[in-house]
């Protein structure tokens, strides 16, 4: 397991997460999730053979209910907190794509 | 003044729910300036709801929570007041509707003041990694209240509020509720509505109340519990009544101690006040027996992978499209996602979000989340194995007191082993819950922390009562309120 990333391994990883990051914090990212992998390495040692993985403690769910249509929220309400939005159209709005 | 006291002086028509808010708002204003636990005041939505109760005084006077007022974290959404988990890429959001909690305290007859700081996304132990600065520790405050619900632990501490909700992914109610000499309690995952809580870690994250009694704490859980349609890991169980178990008998109840985990790096006060506390559990009945928990040791580099794996799938969401900040004028799609999240997302959340991403990615999945997800079932496990022989499980619930704002903040993985005994009941799904149980020397609280088997908060309320009735920690009030 790596103890060190590279600066193309944490702009790689940034790519992935769409994330911009500044040059203090590609260099400062990787030294500490070296740091941090390196502790966790310690879970490499526990013999985990035949062990299940737990996603989720939830035992029983509560929450089937019938397949019915029910009021959601309104179109304009929905996107008040738009950075930008074509109200009338009833769109958000990104920059052009095409 | 309790959560009991505020609702009989309601009752009696002693003091209005207006007055009683009026009161609140207040003591914010006189307390936040040193403390900065609150993101925001909401002076108009409190007034107009306390004036709503006390015109229709005949419907209220019974409920129970009839003009208590609450301080919400500020990663719980409220309807038309900013919530914003503080971090500016949730800048001016304004929920359009209310989390079930806000909506159950509501109906119960409270008074929401405000919301409180928090760390950003709810990620941190110090509450340092706030957009809005740190919260100050009511007790000292050139130190952390803990984190992440700092805000709420240190409102509570200061008599700002009765109670405040917090939420706990990794320990952000019991280690600042220990850090600022209140109760907080982290009910059972399922136990209470997620519905509206901004998502950290889905499988770890719950929401609960900090109190300065475990009788407040009780009625404040009794009125959030419960199965909600709106979130599907919410718990069908039956909520019983949680204030009528507090009858302070504890003589059958079996409280296992882990002695290997906690004999090493626990500060001497610390240890010190948390065999004392079980001294006095001892006398009243209870027996303290010997319990081994051999994975806990693992709990918190489990906890690391699980965590950031959930929150950087979680926080994908924070794009500048829908809702909160956007970058301005930017070239591109795809350079309006990434320097929205680069510049919006504080310093500890891309750190989090880089290493989920990494334990995630193709190579690396197996080694890290699927190895930590296999040690999450031993750690499961050996508390299930426990239980068989104890009732509850006690350790400190953080190894050092409040610690100076600034001590820990560069360097993450110190920040990280400060969770070592919080991490295990949001891992396995159990309950847990920190109660003030002594003093440093240089007057800082320290708490002990009780976890219980699932869905049983009861026993562990059962406890803390009786705990309060052979001491007097719980009624010490910060220097900072005398002066």
């Amino acid at each position: 397991m790596p103890t060190a990333f590279t600066r193309d391994e944490v702009a790689r990883i940034a790519a992935l997460a769409n994330l911009e990051l500044d040059a203090e914090e590609m260099e400062l990212f990787a030294r500490q999730l070296g740091d941090i992998l390196t502790y966790a390495d310690q879970v490499q040692q526990i013999d985990t053979t035949g062990v299940p993985p737990t996603a989720s403690v939830v035992m029983r769910h509560a929450a089937d209910r019938p397949d019915e249509e029910r009021p959601c929220l309104d179109r304009d309400v929905a996107l008040a907190n738009a950075p930008d939005a074509a109200l009338d159209a009833g769109l958000f709005k990104v920059p052009r794509v095409l | 003044m309790t959560v009991r006291q505020v609702r009989d002086q309601f009752r009696s028509r002693d003091r209005s729910a207006v007055e009683i808010c009026r009161d609140a708002l207040t003591r914010i204003d006189a307390v936040n300036p040193e403390l900065n636990a609150f993101n925001t005041v909401a002076r108009e939505r409190a007034l107009a709801r306390a004036e709503a109760i006390d015109r229709d005084f005949d419907r209220w006077r019974d409920a129970p929570l009839a003009g208590v007022p609450v301080a919400i974290k500020d990663n719980i959404c409220t309807r038309d007041v900013r919530t914003t988990a503080s971090s500016r890429i949730l800048d001016g959001f304004l929920p359009p509707f209310d989390a079930t909690v806000v909506a159950r305290l509501e109906s119960a007859g409270a008074v929401i003041v405000g919301k409180t700081n928090c760390d950003e996304f709810a990620m941190g132990s110090s509450n340092e990694t706030s957009a809005f600065g740190p919260v100050h520790n009511p007790w000292s405050l050139d130190r952390s209240p803990g984190g992440t619900s700092g805000g709420s632990a240190a409102a509570v501490a200061a008599r700002a509020t009765p109670i405040a909700l917090g939420s706990d992914t990794g320990g952000s109610i019991r280690q600042p509720a220990s850090l600022c000499g209140v109760v907080g309690l982290k009910p059972t995952y399922g136990r209470v509505s997620r519905y509206g809580l901004i998502a950290h870690g889905s499988s770890l994250d719950q929401i609960g109340p900090i109190a300065t009694t475990a009788s407040d704490a009780a009625v404040a859980l009794g009125v959030l519990a419960g199965a909600d349609a709106a979130d599907s890991t919410s718990a069908p169980e039956p909520v019983p009544d949680y204030a009528a178990a507090l009858d302070g008998d504890i003589r059958n109840i079996r409280i296992g101690v882990p002695r290997a985990l906690v004999e090493q790096g626990v500060d001497v006060d610390v240890a010190a006040a948390s065999a004392a506390a079980l001294d006095v559990l001892a006398s009243r009945g209870a027996a303290i027996v010997d319990i081994d928990l051999p994975h806990a040791k693992f709990a918190t580099p489990v906890y690391y992978l699980v965590s950031t794996a959930e929150a950087s799938s979680n926080l994908a969401r924070y794009d500048g499209v829908r809702y909160g900040s956007r970058v301005e004028a930017p070239a591109d799609l795809r350079s309006m996602y990434t320097q929205t999240r680069g510049r919006g997302f504080g310093r500890e959340v891309k750190r989090r979000i880089m290493l989920g991403t990494y334990v995630l990615s193709a190579g690396y999945y197996d080694a890290y989340y699927l190895k930590a997800q296999q040690v999450r079932t031993l750690i499961l496990r050996d508390y299930d194995r426990a239980f068989e022989r104890v009732d509850l499980v006690a350790m400190p619930t953080s190894p050092v007191p409040a610690f100076r704002l600034g001590e820990k903040i560069a360097d993450p993985l110190q920040m990280y082993l400060v969770d070592i005994f919080t991490v295990s009941a949001n891992l396995t799904g159990l309950p847990a819950v920190s109660m003030p149980c002594g003093m440093t020397p240089g007057t800082l609280p320290i708490g002990l922390q009780l976890t219980g088997r699932r869905f049983d908060e009861a026993t562990l309320l059962r406890v803390v009562d009786a705990y309060e009735r052979d001491t007097s920690w719980s009624t010490r009030l910060p220097p900072m309120l005398s002066r």
